[in-house]
């Protein structure tokens, strides 16, 4: 009797250790980036994406709309505790998940009765890093939603599948080619940890959206639409992908 | 001469059907192609200067070659030098216009392929990444990389 519940008790422990081990294999695209980098994002008085997080921390206070509600007046802070960390998800009533980007345009236009907030607007990313900014730290925690399982294999398909005119596929730089130079550039895992972030290339804070669209015009691809299902898909897959590892938001990125 | 003419239809006809693409018709032979893409004869000078151009040849963002000036080369894909050691020109010609005809997994891109990609960009619809001539130059210049 014994020795069964301590066999259990050991495998258990074995599973356990292997989970971490295969978690710890993945990589962020933080520890690809030189030590400069990584001091830029780790400093709050350096990383250009805290200033985002400010702006939308005065957005959060600010009512806006018919309604004449703000953000803070409905929701507490605390409650923003992790919700990056498990987006995108099924919108309320909803038949199709969003994405935190998403989530915030809703809020605007359904809640507080306002204009719209333009896809990458500075005022859409601002609150969506100040949201974000409240799950850093905490491991990224898809829900298990089984609504969510159909846009999850779509993604898991887009990104297995050739595209543009370069005949790639995200997963053969990704998957089987990550960590190797794609000119002088070390190629991501593309884990989503750290969006919105801050890239010195683009200048600017952005979305994972903007980054998949990146991508796919580097393959000389089609972009898709900028409310097309198929970039949450992408992140459905991309977030499960990245599963438990550290959400880092806001970073900063080559 | 109405022969003749029929004849030239029917080569518009088949042009239009699967070589409108910005694709001329190749015969491949075993591994490699024989025939020149283009009628004039690549110039390997032409050829180094696609290869080390990031938004022409592409070819150093897998590739590293022996183009010092060009700082920052990839490894996605063995070294171009000696390529022309390694492969014929015909054979050079081939892995460069379609290399999934070797090796279907391939991540190299099919530079004279404009059929069975998928969600190709608007601008590059119908165009090969290399011309016929562009591409004779670039098998040029790897035919003198001799090691």
């Amino acid at each position: 009797m014994l020795l069964p519940a301590v066999f259990a008790a050991s495998f258990a422990l074995a599973q356990a250790s292997a989970d971490k081990t295969a978690a710890d294999k993945r990589r962020s695209g933080y520890q690809d980036m030189g030590a400069a980098l990584q001091k830029m994002q780790d400093d709050d008085t350096a990383n250009p994406g805290m200033l985002f997080v400010q702006l939308g921390q005065q957005l959060w206070a600010k009512p806006a709309g018919a309604a004449n509600k703000a953000c803070a007046d409905c929701h507490s802070l605390a409650d923003m505790k992790g919700v990056a960390a498990r987006y995108p998800a099924m919108a309320k009533d909803g038949d199709k998940p969003i994405d935190l980007e998403g989530r915030v345009r809703l809020c605007r236009t359904v809640n507080q009765q306002a204009e719209p907030l333009a896809p990458e607007s500075r005022e859409l990313l601002s609150l969506a890093a100040f949201v974000a900014n409240q799950s850093r730290g905490l491991p990224i925690a898809p829900p298990d939603d089984p609504r969510l399982a159909p846009f999850r294999a779509q993604g898991a398909a887009i990104y297995q599948r050739r595209q543009g005119q370069l005949n790639l596929s995200c997963a053969i730089c990704h998957d089987d080619n990550a960590g190797k130079k794609l000119a002088g550039v070390t190629i991501p895992e593309a884990h989503p940890t750290g969006y919105p972030l801050y890239r010195l290339e683009w200048q600017a804070l952005g979305s994972l959206k903007r980054r998949l669209r990146n991508c796919l015009i580097g393959i000389r691809a089609e972009a898709y639409p900028s409310d097309a299902v198929e970039y949450v898909a992408l992140e459905i897959y991309l977030m499960d992908r990245a599963r438990g590892m550290v959400f880092e938001s806001p970073g900063v990125r080559p | 001469m109405r022969a003749g003419l029929l004849v030239a239809a029917l080569i518009a006809s088949i042009a239009g059907t699967a070589w409108a693409q910005g694709a001329s018709p190749y015969t491949v032979v075993g591994d490699a192609i024989s025939q020149p893409l283009a009628d004039k004869p690549g110039d390997p000078a032409r050829g180094r200067a696609i290869v080390a151009n990031r938004s022409v040849g592409l070819c150093l963002l897998c590739h590293s070659g022996p183009i010092p000036e060009e700082r920052f080369q990839g490894n996605l894909a063995p070294s171009l030098a000696g390529a022309g050691g390694r492969w014929s020109v015909a054979q050079l010609r081939l892995r460069i216009v379609d290399g999934a005809r070797l090796n279907p997994d391939t991540i190299m891109p099919p530079y004279y392929r404009t059929t069975g990609l998928q969600r190709v960009a608007k601008p590059f619809e119908g165009k090969t990444i290399l011309t016929a001539e562009q591409i004779e130059d670039v098998v040029a210049y790897l035919a003198t990389l001799k090691e």
